[in-house]
């Protein structure tokens, strides 16, 4: 059964008086436990793309199914109700809380789950150990290496068991050495059965996926699966 | 209601966090409403205290008592219509005892102003009033000891004095002013009785604290004579019910004793504490509005410096905006999270100010008496917890309806 289904969705901006159309006419679908990847140059729609596919934005015109259920006219809370529990996001800039320790980063979404205190941070310890960094469970990102604050990122996308987890140029504030274990990390989360969704724009990263899906102005260019797929060596950093 | 108090118990939370990452600018920002709070606290109860003092000091001077005066209290008329008016005399006053029926006491009252003195201890400028014994029961005096002079005394022209609470800790402050012999206007007297505590600072030389009672033929006989000033007349009504009807009375037979015909007007007035009340009344209505906009405003300051950094803190904290709502958190949730961080700054700030007002109106109650009331600490708290709400609004609705994408993308 197909987690995303996208049929012909637009998406435009207005900015002063200039339409800009971001999406133009994008059709696609994501099944359970694929690993694919969406790239292209800047102004081509990925980002566009990955916030509608996060549900933070709706399209313009288009259908979008989300479990077979239209997210197109879904309202706010429950957009916010998807994102929580459905979606796991990852950010190029890892976005975490600088007040807030590891396991306070990892238990938010469970906060906004409305899930009690002790389940909450068992569940954030469990995610924490899962990503590697079951010792660093107190620590405030400023503590953290680039990688370890990914890492948390990764376990706080991941606590909430969701049906997708969408990546944004996870590695792009990385060194190569460290995105090359964040994207072990990743191989392991999808060898478990989880359906991950990439955003890059380099190459060699986007061929760690099993699917590539090219845009260019707002249009799917090409979409098609790897042949020569990059499997990284599972290791963990010490 | 458990989801409501769920996200009220994370809310409450992560406003806390965020009020201790930053405890200089909130610390700050809760002095604004700590004082705003303090003030209008401070305000209202040293008001309540004027305003409680004065009643019971009115009350001293009874409900039911009249005053013949030949002065008025509250007039529109001109004031050299009133000074032409004749004196009340003593003649005219035992005229007037003799004819009257429904007062329960007539005295007849002179005052004149002394230096009251023991040993080396002195009291400037007190009212001495002098009457007869009778006056005790135109007034609702208790006493700390002693008596009031008798009917014999007054009669005799006796050298003796009653004391008022206040002159008694002035000049006796360790000893029993009892049978001591002080000295008025270089004159000595005995003292019979001392008052116990009647009134209220408001009434400042009126206060029968601060004065000294002694017969008023002693009065005529040491200070000046009986035709120098006029006297003023005092009667109480068998109770408040029959004020008006005594005062009918009265003015029949004044009128009567001061040989006044159909077509004259009255050439004396009735005087009575109701005037005082109204008088009163409308001036501390004047200084309670003055004095709450005052104070008002600095609250109001404060709720600015409230609402101001908390529009920095959410443009500060786009980013995490932007965050929460991409891992779920609802408008509502972001909304709730901002007002409680600004209600809990004020509510913090405004208990923090309401003990000081309170510490305030103790040290204030030294010298003139305030009253804490259980309303002015539920008002000082609901007040805080307001303006947290109104000033923390605009900036926490800013924060909830943000794009998540753009604030995201912030930087």
């Amino acid at each position: 059964m197909n987690i995303i289904r996208i049929e012909h969705i637009a998406k435009i901006y207005k900015v002063g008086t200039e339409e800009v159309h971001a999406l133009r006419d994008v059709s696609l679908t994501i099944d359970k436990n694929e690993y694919v990847a969406i790239m292209g140059p800047s102004g081509s729609g990925k980002s566009t793309l990955m916030n509608m596919l996060g549900c933070l934005d709706t399209p313009t015109s288009g259908l979008y199914q989300f479990k077979g259920v239209s997210v197109s006219d879904m309202t706010d809370n429950q957009l916010a109700n998807i994102r929580n529990q459905e979606i796991g996001f990852v950010f190029q800039t890892f976005n975490l809380l600088a007040r807030y320790d590891a396991i306070h980063n990892v238990e938010l979404p469970l906060v906004y789950a409305g899930v009690p205190k002790n389940e909450r941070r068992e569940r954030a310890k469990r995610a924490l150990i899962d990503v590697g960094l079951g010792d660093r469970i107190a620590h405030k990102p400023n503590e953290l290496s680039g990688g370890q604050r990914q890492r948390v990122a990764i376990a706080r996308a991941l606590v909430t068991n969701p049906s997708i987890i969408l990546a944004d140029e996870p590695t792009g504030n990385l060194d190569s050495k460290t995105g090359e274990e964040i994207m072990a990390l990743f191989h392991e989360i999808h060898q478990k059965g989880n359906t991950i969704i990439l955003v890059t724009h380099e190459e060699y990263i986007a061929e760690h996926a099993a699917r590539i899906i090219r845009l260019k102005d707002g249009l799917i260019e090409k979409d098609e699966f790897v042949e020569k797929r990059y499997v990284p060596e599972l290791k963990r950093e010490q | 209601m458990r989801i409501l108090l769920f996200e009220l118990k994370e809310g409450l939370i992560i406003a806390l966090r965020a009020i201790v990452s930053n405890k200089i600018r909130s610390l700050l920002t809760m002095l604004g409403i700590f004082i705003g709070v303090a003030v209008v606290i401070t305000m209202s109860t040293a008001i309540k205290g004027i305003d409680n003092s004065f009643q019971s000091g009115i009350s001293s001077l009874g409900t039911d008592v009249l005053y013949v005066d030949k002065w008025a209290w509250f007039t529109n008329q001109e004031w050299w219509k009133i000074r032409n008016r004749r004196n009340i005399t003593m003649e005219e006053y035992y005229r007037f005892k003799d004819l009257v029926k429904l007062p329960v006491a007539v005295a007849p009252v002179t005052n004149t102003i002394q230096t009251i003195k023991y040993n080396e201890r002195r009291v400037e400028n007190v009212f001495v009033n002098g009457s007869t014994a009778d006056y005790v029961k135109t007034t609702n005096f208790t006493f700390a000891e002693g008596r009031f002079y008798s009917e014999t005394e007054s009669n005799a022209a006796r050298q003796v004095a009653v004391i008022g609470s206040e002159i008694a800790k002035k000049i006796f402050p360790n000893i029993s002013p009892l049978d001591k012999t002080i000295k008025i206007g270089g004159h000595n007297y005995k003292v019979v009785g001392v008052l116990a505590e009647q009134g209220s600072f408001v009434l400042g030389p009126w206060n029968p604290d601060n004065q000294v009672y002694i017969p008023i033929e002693t009065i005529f006989k040491n200070f000046f004579n009986r035709s120098f000033r006029t006297i003023t007349i005092n009667v109480r009504a068998n109770g408040p019910a029959m004020v008006e009807e005594t005062k009918a009375e009265i003015e029949g037979v004044m009128r009567n004793v001061r040989g006044l015909t159909y077509n004259m007007e009255n050439d004396f007035s009735i005087n009575q504490q109701e005037g005082l009340q109204r008088s009163y009344d409308s001036i501390v209505g004047v200084i309670q509005i003055a004095g709450l906009f005052i104070t008002g405003l600095s609250l109001f300051v404060g709720a600015i410096g409230i609402m101001n950094i908390m529009f920095v803190s959410v443009k500060e904290r786009t980013k995490e905006i932007g965050l929460r709502k991409a891992i779920g958190a609802k408008r509502r949730t972001i909304l709730s999270q901002f007002l409680l961080e600004s209600s809990l700054i004020c509510l913090v700030g405004g208990l923090a100010g309401l003990i000081a007002a309170i510490i305030i109106s103790l040290l204030i109650n030294q010298f003139i008496p305030t009253s804490i009331q259980i309303d002015s600490v539920l008002i000082g708290i609901g007040v805080s917890l307001l303006t947290g709400v109104i000033s923390g609004f605009a900036p926490a609705y800013t924060a909830a309806k943000m794009d998540a994408v753009e604030a995201l993308r912030y930087e």
